[in-house]
């Protein structure tokens, strides 16, 4: 498997990254070279090995329902490039 | 009066506890140090006055309890630091002040340390040479044309150009080890869930960790201890007692045992590092050390694992940079979509563009499962090498990095030859166990060169002790020029 | 009664095809907290208030697992009889939306928390049993408000990260009715559970439905659409409805369906395409690696079980059998575990079928008529049941009674008091009636005489006259056997 310069269009639109043309060529090159390296991979058998997600060995530990945090509305609107007094601005958004 | 420039952290801590010297004054050292240091361009931002103060404040309680009491810290720019900018080495977060604190810095804070600045980092830590920060690259005190290594490039730099007593790093492939190894400074990354990853951004969550970086393998540990400790605000983070480093710290290591991977003798290596390698040897084998010859025989696919898993953790991890809560955002586009491409395009440097990017294709529809999931089985193969040799031996040995410090510019256009760069620090972060990289010596043109000691989880005590012991036996103290001055 | 009366199926010149539904239900889950921060999920405060850094995904916070949420969604699973799994897993779905703060949703993929199941539905032409398929944990997103400015969209993340359930049934459903039955079957349940407080104004309770239309009697399944996000059951059934039309309508006239996602214009009453949206869309699935995968022990879910309270399906049986009640009957009032549980109050004191009748009949009128929830009944269960007994005791007629009510409705009061007050106590007294009755006799002696001699009809008119006398109060019964005796004389 390779990646042409479609299917970098394509992943930069699900990225929701604008990408210049001018650089589309050389970084499909070389997101075309590290996808070859990665997939070395593909020489060993792993039919039977089940994937590991996390190396911790423990299991999730749950917090008791308790309200102790919001009520911080300044702090968490504070470092919007755009906001009013209540809420988040963003351009509209085309449905 | 005492060389601050020659003092190690606990011989700084000493003299303040001493009350030999005030808070005050090494502060005032180490600012005076980074005045003339601009030219490494290994600070992002400086709390000059934020930092006197609470040196002062420091110096009128004398408050000697802590384990860093009074001591100034400059921290990588990846840790959120409260009301202090932080940045991450991105443009996106260019303008970004936490109203948090992470929970690894505030551990430091609670020892009695306080924060002298933000060191310069690859971008998100994305990089092995600090070349992707868009604040600029840093400059190896080492020589003035070679890269610091990355991410934690600034760190390092600091850290060998006394520009800080000791610091901080995030390590999600060896990006505290390698930068260690091509300063001449000791750097650790300890078992994945030691140190909390709380208010640290995130890069890879499931590889991420924090550690020390210090002049010394003492320091290292001082460092490890006040850093570390259980976190309920982290579901990763590992809930046992807080370990005494420090104070256990000892040399003795006869009879244990320590395994040689023949996988980490890789094609083309530079001999200087093989005979380092075998030097290292030698050493343990003098002090009492039993050397056996051990396999990992996935270690080639870890790099390739490597970037598969990392990039599509930060692929998701970065979605959140969007210009809508916080950091940059694009004064172009007309529609919230057309907002998110411009910001993110802008925003974003060439190198974690091509992570994303490689990051969303590999979780993506049709070929997730011949990417990810093939990544995450070779994963648990590389684990379980390690389980396997961990049965045998006490610890492994190997070289911290292919090569010493390279040019700046040199791999730049080149990101596989770049990659190639973390092939003997990737494997630990994969296995989510401890490694350390302490100085073993120098390649021809003097340039330093580290040793890598790696061991089961939480193993930590264990591979410090080792390493304190061939610290000894190498001797090496590094002794730069400070030509930058 | 006959299923072919019920049968739902769409009838053009040339076939009859049959309507194929599934539902993705999304139940917000009763909890103080949000499923992975400390932030408040309470409904209708200020904007931005109920948010923390880490609903907001700042740089660094990480998601820890609210308890409480996962012992909800365990409850639901058993109370829809479903499989627990001991083991689930946390994924992140990836989409970039305003009102998503961290571009990513954490959600259960491939391991959910909660596996197969079946819920029963009472259906005019007998029960019928819909397939769970699975019950998932996921995060709740915020709201992106449109209508507030002409150039921008204003988000607000109080409900971002609160919990929901999401509840996915198999393709069992055949017609609108059923997924009404369906969808309340599934609210009472969880209400009785006290998991969702099933309120779809507040968008607590919606639902993505996926629609497919075959010919009757056709096996295979037909291509589906997905309807989303529709919140209330009336436009579920009138979303399906035309959905079904729209498909069939097609197909009949040689075209074939496009699996997609569509969006139900209630004004309009169709559903439109949103493919433009979703051919974006590859959300990526992975497992979080913030989080670990969740493991529970048996006895921990043996526990919740053994403190699951009755179920709307076993009180029904119960009130069958312990009450005699018809299924209609106890269907109605189970329907609601608060009306279940103001019939089991009235009941305690008062006789069952009286009480059945005036809960059903006359306490239902007035409780839509003044669109009231049973737990604002004007008549308390403790009231109604006095009123029961003084009808019982023949101390009051019912048809007294019914007055009596009334006022009880309006002032919610005791009916003792309101009977004592205005009198309106039934004169069952003979010796008293037999005064009034004399009385009235004496004013009329010339219609006495009439009625003497044969005029009969005037039988009525002494017994109007006698209640008149009575204000209404007087023993019909008694009137009756005195009123006869003293006319002979």
């Amino acid at each position: 498997m390779s990646i042409d310069k479609n299917q970098v269009k394509k992943v930069a639109k699900l990225s929701r990254i604008l990408l210049e043309d001018s650089k589309l060529e050389t970084l499909s090159k070389d997101l075309a070279s590290i996808l070859n390296f990665v997939e070395q991979l593909n020489k060993l058998d792993t039919n039977k090995t089940k994937p590991l997600s996390s190396v911790v060995d423990k299991t999730l530990e749950p917090r008791n329902d308790k309200v102790d945090d919001g009520k911080i509305k300044s702090q968490i609107l504070k470092n919007s490039p755009n906001k009013n007094e209540d809420f988040f601005i963003v351009p509209k958004v085309i449905e | 009066m005492t060389d601050l420039n020659k003092s190690s952290l606990k011989e700084i801590v000493n003299l303040i506890k001493s009350k030999k010297i005030s808070s005050l004054e090494v502060t005032k050292h180490f600012i005076k140090n980074i005045e003339k240091g601009k030219n490494l361009n290994s600070f992002i931002t400086t709390c000059f006055e934020k930092s006197m103060n609470s040196a002062k404040e420091f110096d009128s309680k004398k408050n000697f309890d802590g384990l860093l009491s009074g001591i100034p810290i400059a921290v990588k720019d990846l840790f959120c630091t409260k009301n202090i900018k932080t940045t991450a080495g991105s443009k996106i977060l260019e303008n970004f002040v936490p109203t948090y604190e992470s929970t690894v810095t505030d551990n430091l804070w609670s020892e009695g340390a306080f924060l002298l600045g933000k060191l310069n980092c690859d971008e998100f830590a994305m990089g092995s040479s600090n070349e992707t920060s868009y604040f600029g690259n840093t400059i190896n005190p080492v020589g003035k044309n070679l890269v610091p290594g990355g991410s934690s490039g600034g760190s390092a730099s600091a850290l060998a150009a006394s520009l800080t007593p000791a610091t901080i790093g995030t390590d999600t492939g060896g990006s505290i080890r390698q930068p260690a190894s091509f300063t001449g400074t000791v750097g650790l990354k300890p078992t994945y869930g030691l140190c909390s990853r709380w208010g640290i951004v995130a890069f890879a969550s499931s590889l991420d960790q924090a550690g020390p970086m210090t002049q010394n393998v003492e320091d290292c540990a001082l460092m490890l201890e006040a850093m570390s400790g259980y976190d309920k605000k982290d579901s990763t983070s590992i809930n046992k007692k807080k370990e005494n480093y420090l104070k256990n710290l000892n040399q003795k290591i006869d009879g244990l045992k320590i395994g040689i991977p023949k996988e980490y003798r890789v094609e083309n290596m530079p001999k200087e590092i093989n005979d380092l390698w075998k030097k290292g040897i030698d050493i343990l084998n003098k002090s009492g050390a039993k050397i056996i010859d051990i396999s990992l025989p996935h270690t080639k696919y870890a790099l390739p694992t490597y970037y598969i898993v990392a990039p599509a953790e930060a692929s998701s991890n970065l979605a959140r940079y969007d210009g809508v809560k916080f950091g940059y955002r694009s004064s172009k586009g007309n529609n919230l979509v057309e907002m998110y491409e411009s910001t993110r395009g802008e925003g974003f440097g060439d190198e974690v563009k091509r992570r994303v990017l490689i990051g969303t294709y590999v979780l993506s529809s049709g070929y997730y499962d011949a990417y990810y999931i093939k990544a995450q089985k070779v994963r648990r193969l590389i684990k379980n090498d390690f389980d396997q040799c961990f049965k045998n031996v006490d610890a492994i040995l190997t070289p911290s990095t292919p090569s010493s410090a390279f040019k700046i510019g040199e791999k730049t256009n080149d990101p596989i030859s770049m990659y190639l760069n973390d092939v003997f620090t990737v494997p630990a972060n994969l296995a989510g166990i401890p490694a350390i990289s302490i100085p073993a010596g120098q390649d021809s043109e003097g340039h330093p060169l580290g040793i890598q000691l790696i061991s089961k989880a939480l193993d930590e005590q264990k591979i410090l002790n080792i390493a304190f012991a061939m610290e000894k036996s190498i001797g090496h103290k590094q002794s730069l020029n400070r030509w930058w001055e | 009664m006959e299923k072919e009366k019920f049968d739902y199926f769409i009838k053009t010149e040339s076939n009859i095809w049959e309507v194929v539904i599934g539902l993705e239900v999304h139940a917000q889950v009763i909890s103080e907290s949000k499923l992975f921060s400390g932030s408040s999920t309470k409904f209708g405060s200020k904007p931005n208030t109920q948010v923390s850094l880490v609903d907001s995904a700042f740089p660094g916070m990480l998601p820890v697992i609210n308890q409480y949420c996962i012992e909800q969604a365990v409850k639901t699973g058993l109370g829809l009889n479903a499989k627990i799994n001991l083991l689930s897993i946390f994924d992140r779905k990836n989409y970039f939306y305003a009102d998503l703060p961290a571009g990513y949703q954490i959600s259960q993929y491939k391991s959910p928390i909660v596996g197969e199941g079946a819920v029963t539905l009472d259906m005019p032409y007998g029960s019928k049993k819909i397939g769970i398929e699975r019950l998932h944990l996921e995060q709740d997103a915020g709201k992106s408000i449109h209508d507030l400015s002409p150039d921008n969209t204003f988000v607000d993340l109080n409900r971002a990260g609160v919990a929901l359930m999401e509840i996915v049934s198999k393709p069992d459903l055949r017609s609108p009715s059923e997924v009404n039955s369906y969808v309340k079957k599934l609210r009472t349940i969880m209400r009785y559970l006290g998991t969702c407080d099933g309120n779809m104004q507040e968008g607590s309770l919606r639902a993505d439905v996926n629609v497919s239309v075959k010919k009757k009697g056709e096996k295979k399944f037909g291509t589906r659409c997905e309807i989303k996000n529709v919140n209330s059951i009336k436009f579920m059934e009138m979303a399906i409805d035309s959905e079904a039309k729209r498909q069939v309508e097609l197909l009949e006239t040689g075209k074939t369906i496009i699996q997609e996602t569509r969006l139900f214009d209630t004004k309009k009453n169709e559903t439109r395409s949103m493919r433009s949206k979703e051919e974006a869309h590859d959300y990526r699935y992975f497992p979080d690696p913030d989080l670990l995968p969740l493991e529970l022990k048996q006895s921990f879910i043996d526990n919740i079980k053994n403190k699951l309270p009755e179920l709307p399906d076993q009180k029904k049986e119960r009130f069958i059998k312990n009450y005699k009640l018809t299924p209609y009957e106890s269907n109605v009032l189970v329907s609601e575990f608060e009306t279940s549980k103001y019939f089991e109050e009235v009941i305690k004191k008062a006789d069952i079928n009286l009480a059945k009748n005036w809960i059903i009949v006359e306490l239902f009128a007035v409780l839509n008529k003044k669109n009231l929830d049973i737990k604002e009944s004007p008549v308390s269960p403790q009231n109604l049941a006095s009123l029961i007994n003084a009808i019982s005791s023949g101390e009051i007629s019912g048809k007294i009674a019914k007055k009596v009510f009334e006022i009880m409705v309006e002032t919610g009061d005791e009916p003792t008091k309101i009977i004592k007050e205005k009198g309106l106590k039934q004169q069952s007294d003979p010796k008293e009636l037999e005064k009034i009755i004399i009385k009235v006799l004496e004013a009329n002696s010339d219609k006495v005489l009439q009625y003497n001699s044969g005029k009969e009809k005037l039988y009525g008119f002494f017994v109007g006259e006698i209640m008149k006398a009575s204000s209404g109060s007087a023993n019909p019964k008694l009137v009756n056997d005195i009123l006869k005796v003293k006319l002979k004389k």
